[in-house]
Order: structure tokens, then sequence, then C-alpha cells
């Protein structure tokens, strides 16, 4: 992995494949999902994200959206990387791409496809972009612990 | 003859620009430099007059005062106004506020309708929403065609009786066409409507003449035009200036005032000017005019006109570049690359030193005319020069999604 990190034509390829051909790139009308709409105040990028999370475990994760090869590759790979994982599972990996993006240490294992995007916190002005889909997970899986507080009280 | 190279030593930002970072600066549309007079001016008040005007108890503020109504003449000299018909506001998007609230908002009716054009602003169409939803006024557009522009035929289709407002720039922000302000002037008045027109991105251009046109207002920025930022202009013919409301009132815009509330404003254009104006920045303005008159509007609008066009048409040889607007005149040029986000193009041509601007340039409406949600708008100043243009295209010609990715691996 760490190997991966050092070589920038493989973390360009995965940028651009995921750029081009994003993954999970398609919104459902599925009620059970929860969805949040994320529109940059200070750019273009505008994505929807929605997830299925159920008894613990994110189900599924998609988005769609107008948004720069940043943000929609580091939304798709984010989808990839989460999706049948239990909410604990998801927020460390969550807890360590925003560690990476802080430009602190970090557990590329962990982080997979995603460590592409780990010098992007040197460029205070695109952190924005590598972050606002993940931000959408992280509000999807506190709503999803809330209403699963609520409906268990 | 135009001696661009005489012009850039005007302009104190050439000078600090590192020789080792050059910055070709693309995005004049958004704010412009300032010439060293204009920055002189505004130092020179800080420096040597900072009192406050039109309280005349003493030498100074007298001065400044006298110099404040100066500045007041010399806009109203640059547009072919008169002095009472000029009110200094923040900027083009103050002034146009003020038409839709101080106009709009006082005179307009249920079923009345404010015409528009889809290329418009934020700036000039969300106060006329607002004058829309607040008098039950509703919004219509003119017709444009594919490229953006809108022809004084679409416009005479679009006019009807109902038509109270026509709210329209004199040259869009994202596609740079003129329009035919001074037809549209007319056949709007055979309609009994008035002309509200933003000039954030004509009058800095090319030449203004508002008694030619015959419009009822007119609405633009100071630094759009080598002037300071937070300083612009309404032009209102003053029987409208003098019906309409003023958006702030306070010290300043009123005559005098009874315990019972009774106000008894000035005349304009002093009603619209409560508190204490920007005058630093009125002083400034006044100099910025007079550079643009020195260079001379006319030069000006010529220079660009050529400079565009070679901008167009070398961009126009690279095949995996979109040109939006290859048909308009003035110094806006707005395209896309092939398979490359907007965002991400810009900042590859940053990363070369390059300012442009991309995104949707607070025109949201125009997303559906041109098919695309964000592009990249570059646009040049008299102080632009083709080599910068050259050095533009090579960066241009250079650009892949691999190399903008790159940025930041």
């Amino acid at each position: 992995m760490n190997e991966l990190l050092n070589d920038p034509m493989i973390l360009r390829q995965i940028i651009m494949d995921h750029y081009e051909y994003p993954h999970n790139h398609q919104l459902t009308e599925d009620e059970h999902y929860g969805s949040i709409h994320m529109a940059s105040e200070s750019c273009i990028d505008d994505i929807t994200v929605q997830a299925l999370i159920k008894d613990g475990i994110v189900d599924d994760v998609r988005f769609d959206g107008v948004a720069c090869t940043i943000s929609t590759a580091s939304t798709s790979i984010m989808t990839e990387l989460l999706r049948g994982k239990t909410v604990d599972q998801a927020k460390a990996v969550i807890d360590q791409y925003n560690a990476m993006i802080a430009l602190e240490s970090f557990d590329p294992e962990v982080l997979e496809e995603a460590v592409a995007f780990h010098n992007v916190g040197k460029q205070a002005n695109r952190i924005k972009c590598a972050t606002i889909g993940w931000k959408a997970i992280e509000q999807l899986i506190e709503e999803s612990e809330v209403k699963h507080d609520t409906e268990t009280r | 003859m135009f001696d661009v190279a005489k012009i850039r030593k005007d302009f104190p930002m050439f000078d600090t620009i590192d020789p080792a970072k050059p910055l070709v600066y693309f995005d004049n549309a958004a704010t412009t430099f300032k010439p060293r007079v204009m920055i002189d001016a505004v130092n020179r008040y800080y420096t040597t007059s900072s009192v406050n005007i039109h309280r005349g108890d003493y030498e100074l503020s007298y001065q400044v005062s006298e110099e404040y109504e100066q500045a007041r003449k010399a806009v109203a000299t640059f547009l072919n106004a008169q002095e009472r018909e000029v009110v200094f506001t923040s900027g083009a998007s103050a002034s146009l506020n003020l038409v839709a609230y101080g106009y709009g908002q006082k005179f307009l009716k249920p079923g009345d309708v404010i015409l528009s054009s889809e290329a418009e602003h934020a700036s000039n169409i969300l106060p006329w929403f607002k004058a829309a939803e607040v008098t039950g006024a509703k919004v219509e557009y003119i017709k444009l065609t594919e490229e953006g522009e809108f022809l004084l035929e679409n416009f005479k289709a679009a006019m009807h009786d109902k038509v109270k407002v026509v709210a329209v720039a004199h040259i869009t922000n994202v596609l740079g066409f003129v329009a035919p302000i001074k037809e549209m002037a007319q056949i709007a008045h055979e309609y009994g409507a008035i002309i509200a027109v933003d000039g954030a991105q004509s009058v800095p251009h090319i030449p203004t003449d508002v008694a030619d046109w015959d419009i009822d207002f007119l609405a633009f920025s100071g630094h759009k035009m080598c002037g300071p930022t937070g300083i612009g202009v309404l032009y209102g013919k003053y029987d409208l200036l003098q019906k309409m409301d003023a958006f702030m009132l306070g010290g300043g815009s009123n005559a005098r005032f009874d315990i019972c509330g009774n106000i008894l404003l000035k005349n304009p254009p002093f009603k619209f000017e409560a508190g204490t104006p920007a005058i630093e920045a009125v002083l400034g303005l006044k100099a910025a005019v007079g550079y643009l008159t020195s260079v001379g509007m006319k030069d000006i609008a010529a220079y660009e006109h050529e400079l565009r066009a070679y901008l167009v048409s070398e961009l126009s040889k690279l095949p995996n570049f979109h040109i939006y607007n290859p048909h308009a005149s003035t110094g806006i040029v707005t395209f896309n690359v092939d398979g490359i986000f907007a965002q991400d193009a810009a900042m590859y041509l940053n990363s070369k030193g390059i300012a442009v601007r991309s995104g949707n340039h607070c025109a949201k409406i125009l997303v559906d005319l041109l098919r695309t949600s964000e592009t990249i708008r570059a646009s040049v100043y008299f102080y632009n020069t083709k080599e910068e243009v050259d050095r533009f295209i090579e960066v241009c010609k250079e650009i892949t999604l691999e190399k903008c990715i790159d940025l930041y691996l």
C-alpha cells in the first residue's frame, strides 16, 4: 500500500477511472434510503448522496450530481469503500479519511483506493471537493442513528 | 495609436508580479486592476483630507464636499447624463436592488410583467423576483438565440401591454453580447414600460450615452472599471428618481423631520445617499473615470474587440475546446475543454499562472441554454496583450485530464 502512495501514475489512474466511470452513480426512488443533497456554496459541486443503513450495516451507498474530478472520484471511491461495512467500520474509515485530508497520519490499508487523495489537503481550496461526499455519508450515518434511537425508544 | 505597453506602466499590479511566476489576468469581468492615479486619489483623501462631507463648517470639509460633487459631475459627463441623475451606491448590485425596490416594489401591480432574460446575472434578476413576489407581478423572459444573444425581434415578440419594466444587461456577464439597448428603450417606451439596464459589463468597456439611448436606469460598479471596490452608480432619469423610494433613510438624505414622524427627504440624488458615503471610493471613481476618458473609451472598445477576436480565433484552432460565444464582440470568452470539468481546467490554468473564472458566473438560469452547468470564462481588458493571449493558448494546448489530476497527487 505504501508503494502505491508513491506511485502517482497509479493514483492518477484511480482518480481518472472513478471520474470517468463513477461507481454507484445512480439515485434510487426507494424511500428506505436516507438522502442528502450537498451543494457547495463556494464552487459548483452539487451532489446527492443516498444510503441504505439497516441493522447497523451500510447496505448501499449511491450518488449523483454535477461535480469536479476530485469530488466525483472521492465520492465514487467512498461508496465502494463503505458499502457492506458495519456502521462502526464505516465510521473508522471516515475517521481515517478525514485524518488523511487533514494531513495527519492515517492507515492506508483501511483507505484502499481513497489514498489517491493523500495530498489534496495541501491545497486548501480543494479540501471541500475531496470531502463533500464523505461529509454526506457522515450525516446520513448520524441521521440513521438518531432515527434508530427514536424508533427503539 | 493604442500603446498597451505604456498603459501597463500605469498599473502598479504589473510591477508587483514576480517575473519568475508570471500572472496572466483574464478575470476582468470579475474585477479589474487599478491605475496609479486612482490609487493616489484614494490615498490622497486619507492622507490629506480625511474629513466628512456635507458639513461645511470648516474649510477642509467644504473642499472635500466640492470634490465629492465634482466626482458626480465627472461620472455624469462620462455617461452623458446630468449630475442630479447620478446616485452613488455601493456597487451595481446595490443599484439594481435600489431600482427593483424603490421603483419596482412601489409601482408594480398584480398582473404586471417584468421582462428580463435568462442570461441575467443574479444581481439583476433576484431583486426583480422579490419585486414580483411582493407586488404580484410576474417575470417573463426574452427568448435567446442558441448562442445566448437576444435579438431585437425576439424582444419585440416578448413585449406586450402588461410589461411595465424591462430589466436586462447591456452586456451579459457570461456570453458578452451587446444588447440593442437604444432600440429596446424606444420599444419599451412605446408600450409605456421603463427599461432598467445592468451596465456592470458594458460601462467599463464601451462608450456610454444614456441621453442618446434614452434608457431609464443604468447600474454599474466602480471596481470593474479601474475604480475602487465598494462604489457604484445608479443613473436614473430625474423624474423617475424623484418618484421612487429610497432603500435607506438616514443622515444626509433628509431635509428635515419632526417628532410626529413627518420626513421631508432631500431631492435626488441626495435622498438615496443616507449615511456617510464611501468618500475615498467616490474620489477614486472620479480618478478612474478620468483615466478611462484619457485612454479613450472608443479606443478601449476597439482594442478589446481586436484582442478578443484574436483570442477566439486562436482558441477555436484547438479541437478539444468548445467556445460558447464565438460571435460575441466584447472581451468575454466562455468555453469548456472536452472531458474536463471547468473547475479542474481552471485550476490547471491557475497552476500555470493564468487567472480565469470557472462556474456558472452567477447566471444560474442560463444552464439550460448552454446545456452545461459550468463553463470557464476568460475576460480581457484594455491592458491585456496579444502576448498574454499567446501564453494562455500555449497552456490551453497542453491541458489534459491527467495533468489536471496530477496537481493533487
